[in-house]
Formats: C-alpha cells, structure tokens, sequence
C-alpha cells in the first residue's frame, strides 16, 4: 500500500497540504509496467468517494491527484440527502453533518417582499437532512482521512496523466511526478478529473453544450450575522437592481453571496475586492466582514455524449458540467459514484459481464440530461435571453404575488433531487401500487426500530447489509428464501425489523408479502404484491445485467 | 387531449372585444407586457402541457404562413 496514505487530514483553515511519495510502481521498467484492476484520476469528492466505495466493496484502487493538496476556495457547498446518504454508507456522513449547516427552508424575494418559501424536507422521519452546506474542502478532507483507514486505496499526489493509450483489455497510461513519469495498466480508468478533464481530452471526446453570458460573482465572505439557516434568493433586491443575489450560510461564520452581473461586465475590474465590497456592504447593510474567496463566473451546461470511451469511464464534472443554481454539480458526481461503483466491482470480480457498465452510461446520462435542463431554466430564468423572455418573467414574478401558479413559476433553482432511471435494469411493475418508489427511483428512508427497542432508519439497515441487492419484505407471512448472495430486511414479523410510526409501510406502500428489490446503490429494480422466488431471481438477474 | 380549435364562446364578437378593449390605451411595451400575463393566466388554466404545447404550434405555424404570403406576394 502507498505509504501516503498515513498522513491524515487536519484543517484548519482554507488548505491542506499533502506530500508526494515515490510508489515502486514508479521504479518498474517501461516495457512491463504495474497493472492494476481500476485507476481513478481526480481525488475530488467524486474520485475520492467512487475509490471507497469501491475499497469497502473489496477492490483494490489506485487514486491518482495532480495537485498535492485540497482545492481552495469553497466551490460547492450544498450536500443533499442522497448524497448524505451514500456518505453514510462510506463512513463519513456524520463528521458531515455534524461540520455542516443543515438546512431545508428556502425564501424568494422580489425586490424587498417575501414571494414565497419552501421547505425542501417537511415531514420527520429521514436521517438526513435535505441538504447540508459544507465547504467542499471540508468534504474532501474528510473523505482522504477514511481513505487513510482503507488500505486498499492507494492515494498518489502530484501523479498527473499525461497520456492515455486504449488497448483490448486495459488502458496504458503515462504518469508524470515531481521525479519523472511512469506508466500503469489498469483494466479499468475512471476519470472524474472536473470540468477541464484532461483524460477527455485525451480520449478526444467532445464537451458541447451551452455557455450563459452572464456573469455572476461570487463571494465567500467571514462576517458574524443573525441571518437564518435558509437559503435566501432575490430577484431585483433592494441592494443590487435589477438583477438577482443569492445568500447561504455555511460552517466558521462565512456566507456564501452569488450576485448576478451584467452580460458586459469587465471581469478583472468586477473581481477586485475593492468593486466587490461595496457591492457586499449594500447587500448586508454593513461592511463588517472579510473575504475569503472571490470568483466570477460564467455558467456552462454541457455533457459527454457517451460517458465510457474503451477502458475509460467518465464520472463527476469531466462528463457533465450545470449552472451551480439547483446543487447539481457535486450530487450528481457523487450520484455517479453511488451508481458505477457497484456495477464496476461486479465486472472486475466477474460477476456481471462488462456490458453492466453500459446501464452506467444509460441512467447516469439521463440524469445529466434531466440536471442540465433544470440548471438551464433556473439560469435563463435569471438572465432572460430577451425583452420579451424578460417581460414573460416579469408577469410572473408579479403574478406570483397574488396567485400560487405563479408562485410555483417562479424559477430561483430547483434543488437536486435524486433522478428516477428508465433503466434497461428495472422490472416493470406487473401489480397494482397506489404509491411508495417505483423500479428506477431511490428508496426512501423511515423510522425503524430494532427487536431490542433500539431506534433506527431503513438506511442504516441497508448499509449494515453490506450495500448489496437487497430484498425489503413486508407483512407476517413466511419471508421469501433471498436468491444467494441476497440480503434481506424484513418488517414486520417474526425476527423482523418494526415499524414504530408505520412510516415504512406508508412510504413504500406495503401490504403484507409486499417486497422490494433494492440495487446495491439502493435503488429499486422490482417490487411484489406476492413475491416468488422465481420472480425475485428473474429481477435481480436482469438487474445484474446476466440477461 | 386535443386542442379545441372550433368555436367556444356563444358570442364570440364580445370574447375579441374584450381582449380588445384591455388593450386601449396602452403602449405597445405595455400591450405585450399585458399579453405576457395573460398568455400565463390562461396557459395556467387550461393546466395541460399537451394543450398548451398544441397551442403555440397553432400561434407560430400563423405567423410563418403570414410570412411566406408576405414575400410571394413582394
């Protein structure tokens, strides 16, 4: 194992530095290089995520970082429930959550009135929030410390891959480090390298999409405020006319301001904290705050046409970038992780032939799509392409002070939410259902007590399975034999699992024998009024992709 | 659902009069202003994206139509 893995992250403000270790891989004679089962380049949150996922799934990973240390500036800062969720599975959420903001109530403002506000999880019951504002380098931080706990993850800084060679079976790639390059063999690469993804580039893969021409600047600022936990967005504010701000707290008393700019706005000029406060003090009605970090933007929306290339597999912003209004970006990357790592632990252990990795490509594309095109509207929402797009945004804003449709129009982003697949993965329903996931959808969390009285959620008793096809039985009759190498939660009945509040069978709407088929990223693949054993095999193989 | 492109109103002469008359007086600025909300309050009743998406193929297949008599008739 690479002895980098010993150092363990400690923040304490902005950046942590980390060291580069020659690896014996580097001392190997070109024309035999190491070979190894999956190369992740890109120790982001996506890249480290998809490498413990894959570690805890028994894989052995070498995650490959050209920088050495973790990125500056908050960048993301929104973590949703999915994605709480699937840290929850890798071992970090609760150092999370406990850091983070959590938050779930959203205002919109026109000018200075309140439109309206939305609470984004209002029913109790789940284990995590709606979302968590963290500063991405507190993510990340806290993903290499559980790196450091797996030794299976060989985590090498300042290793930046120059070149990419396809072969049948693997991918050839050339390393450069501070003492020369190297070369690996990795039967599979996944890149998750961010939005100017150098292995694209190698791979020749097109980015096409959209770019805004607005600009927006973007502000980290330290100040103590009495501001609530809400996400707060205006439209035409006070402080800045005519266009649209955006204010969000996260952890060590630093806020987040987004401030739309004009189209022709001068970068450089824009950027300079002596333009930006000003800007700032108006907003807050003070200048009592300091900077820590400034950007401007111009937003992008574009995707991969196809997320694999040969031996390489794009994850995370190298295959999909959005409009940071919606906290798209980052959960969708870690949604790719969560939806990859068990399809690529199957193929390198055999147990699903490699074209299980096409549904990668199939779902994961889909909700790039979908992501893309609510980031899109959010954006044009904000910054209309013309007088009349702006007139039409315009009556809503003022129709939404009088009428809920309005309201509802009104566009200030929609947060992410998990995507539903129409995957080749799913079985169709056969029976009747009023409610609860359909095959495709996420599973939902509930309430859910232990037979010694101990209180829990669904999601842990998913995770402590192991994270693997699962089948969730309802009802007092005689549980279903799982197919092997299934595991199973039952409530209900003898040895089950109960359901104090009965939210579970609320939630997946169960009667009794009433059985889900859950993925081992905890999405459904099939459900049963009357399940059979038969039925159940028949559904795991499809989702196994053995068909 | 198809969109109803026969005759709705029992006096259709007092239904374009008073669309008519909410626009005397007004600008053209404020006219499509006006036409913005109103495009948005009937979109919202109708409440059916089928409808709607129907609808405004009728409304620009009109004006292309309009504009190809135009330049025969140039």
């Amino acid at each position: 194992m690479a002895p980098a893995n010993t150092q363990k992250a400690t923040i304490s403000r902005a950046k942590i530095q980390f060291g580069y270790r020659r690896h014996p891989d580097q001392d190997r004679p070109g024309q035999s290089p190491a070979a190894h089962p999956v190369v992740v380049v890109g120790a982001g949150p996506v890249g480290l995520s998809l490498a413990i996922d894959l570690a805890q799934r028994g894989q052995r990973v070498v995650l490959l970082d050209d920088a050495d240390r973790i990125g500056e500036g908050s960048r993301a800062i929104c973590f949703s429930k999915r994605s709480l969720e699937y840290w929850d599975r890798l071992g970090v959420a609760d150092r999370m959550v406990e850091k983070g903001v959590v938050w779930s109530v959203g205002r919109i403002f026109h000018g200075e009135q309140q439109l309206y506000q939305f609470n984004l999880l209002p029913e109790a019951g789940h284990k995590r929030p709606a979302f968590i504002n963290l500063q991405q380098y507190y993510a990340e931080a806290y993903l290499v410390d559980r790196v450091a706990d797996l030794p299976a993850i060989d985590l090498r800084w300042r290793n930046k891959v120059t070149a990419v060679e396809q072969r049948n079976d693997s991918a050839l790639l050339t390393i450069e480090t501070p003492e020369g390059a190297y070369r690996l063999q990795a039967q599979y690469v996944v890149a998750c390298d961010g939005a100017r993804s150098s292995l694209r580039q190698m791979v020749g893969a097109e980015f096409a999409g959209q770019v805004f021409e607005d600009q927006f600047l973007i502000a980290d600022v330290k100040m103590t405020a009495e501001f609530p936990t809400e996400r707060w967005f205006w439209f035409d504010p006070p402080f800045h006319a005519g266009r649209s701000a955006l204010l969000h707290r996260q952890p060590d008393d630093v806020w987040r301001i987004d401030l739309q700019l004009h189209r022709y706005a001068d970068p450089v000029v824009e950027k300079k904290p002596e333009n930006v406060r000003p800007r700032i003090a108006r907003m807050l009605g003070h200048d009592k705050f300091e900077f820590e970090w400034i950007s401007l933007y111009k937003f992008q929306c574009r995707r991969m046409d196809r997320f694999i290339h040969g031996r390489v597999i794009f994850a995370g912003d190298s295959a999909h970038q959005v409009s940071p209004f919606g906290a798209r970006g980052a959960n969708s990357g870690l949604e790719d992780a969560e939806n990859l790592s068990w399809k690529l632990d199957r193929v390198l252990r055999g147990a699903s032939p490699a074209s299980l990795l096409d549904s990668y490509h199939v779902e994961r594309s889909l909700a790039a799509d979908e992501n893309i095109r609510e980031s899109t509207r959010s954006t044009d929402f904000m910054a209309p392409n013309s007088h009349q797009e702006a007139r039409l945004r315009q009556a809503v804003l003022s129709l939404a002070k009088e009428t809920e449709f309005g309201k509802r129009m009104v566009n200030g982003g929609r947060l992410s939410v998990p995507c539903s697949y129409d995957s080749p993965l799913s079985s169709p329903d056969t029976d009747g259902w009023r409610g609860g996931p359909s095959p495709g959808c996420s599973m939902l969390d509930a309430p859910v007590a232990t037979r010694g009285g101990e209180q829990a959620y669904l999601t842990d008793a998913f995770r402590k399975g192991g994270t693997d096809f699962t089948v969730l039985s309802f009802g007092s009759g005689v549980a279903i034999d799982a197919p092997d190498g299934v595991k199973a939660i039952r409530i209900g009945g003898e040895g089950g699992l109960a359901d104090p509040q009965g939210l579970v069978a609320k939630r997946y709407d169960a009667e009794p024998d009433t059985a889900y088929l859950l993925r081992p990223d905890g999405y459904v693949a099939a459900r049963f009024r009357h399940p059979t054993r038969a039925g159940v095999a028949a559904a795991l193989s499809r989702a196994a992709g053995l068909n | 659902m198809p969109l109803s492109t026969s005759s709705n109103f029992p006096r259709p002469d007092d239904a374009f009069r008073a669309i008519v008359e909410a626009h005397r007086g007004l600008t053209d600025e404020q006219a499509a202003d006006f036409d913005a909300a109103l495009v948005l309050i009937l979109a919202n009743h109708i409440g059916d994206i089928d409808v709607l998406r129907q609808a405004l193929v009728l409304a620009k297949r009109r004006m292309i139509d309009s504009q190809q008599q135009q330049q025969q008739q140039q």
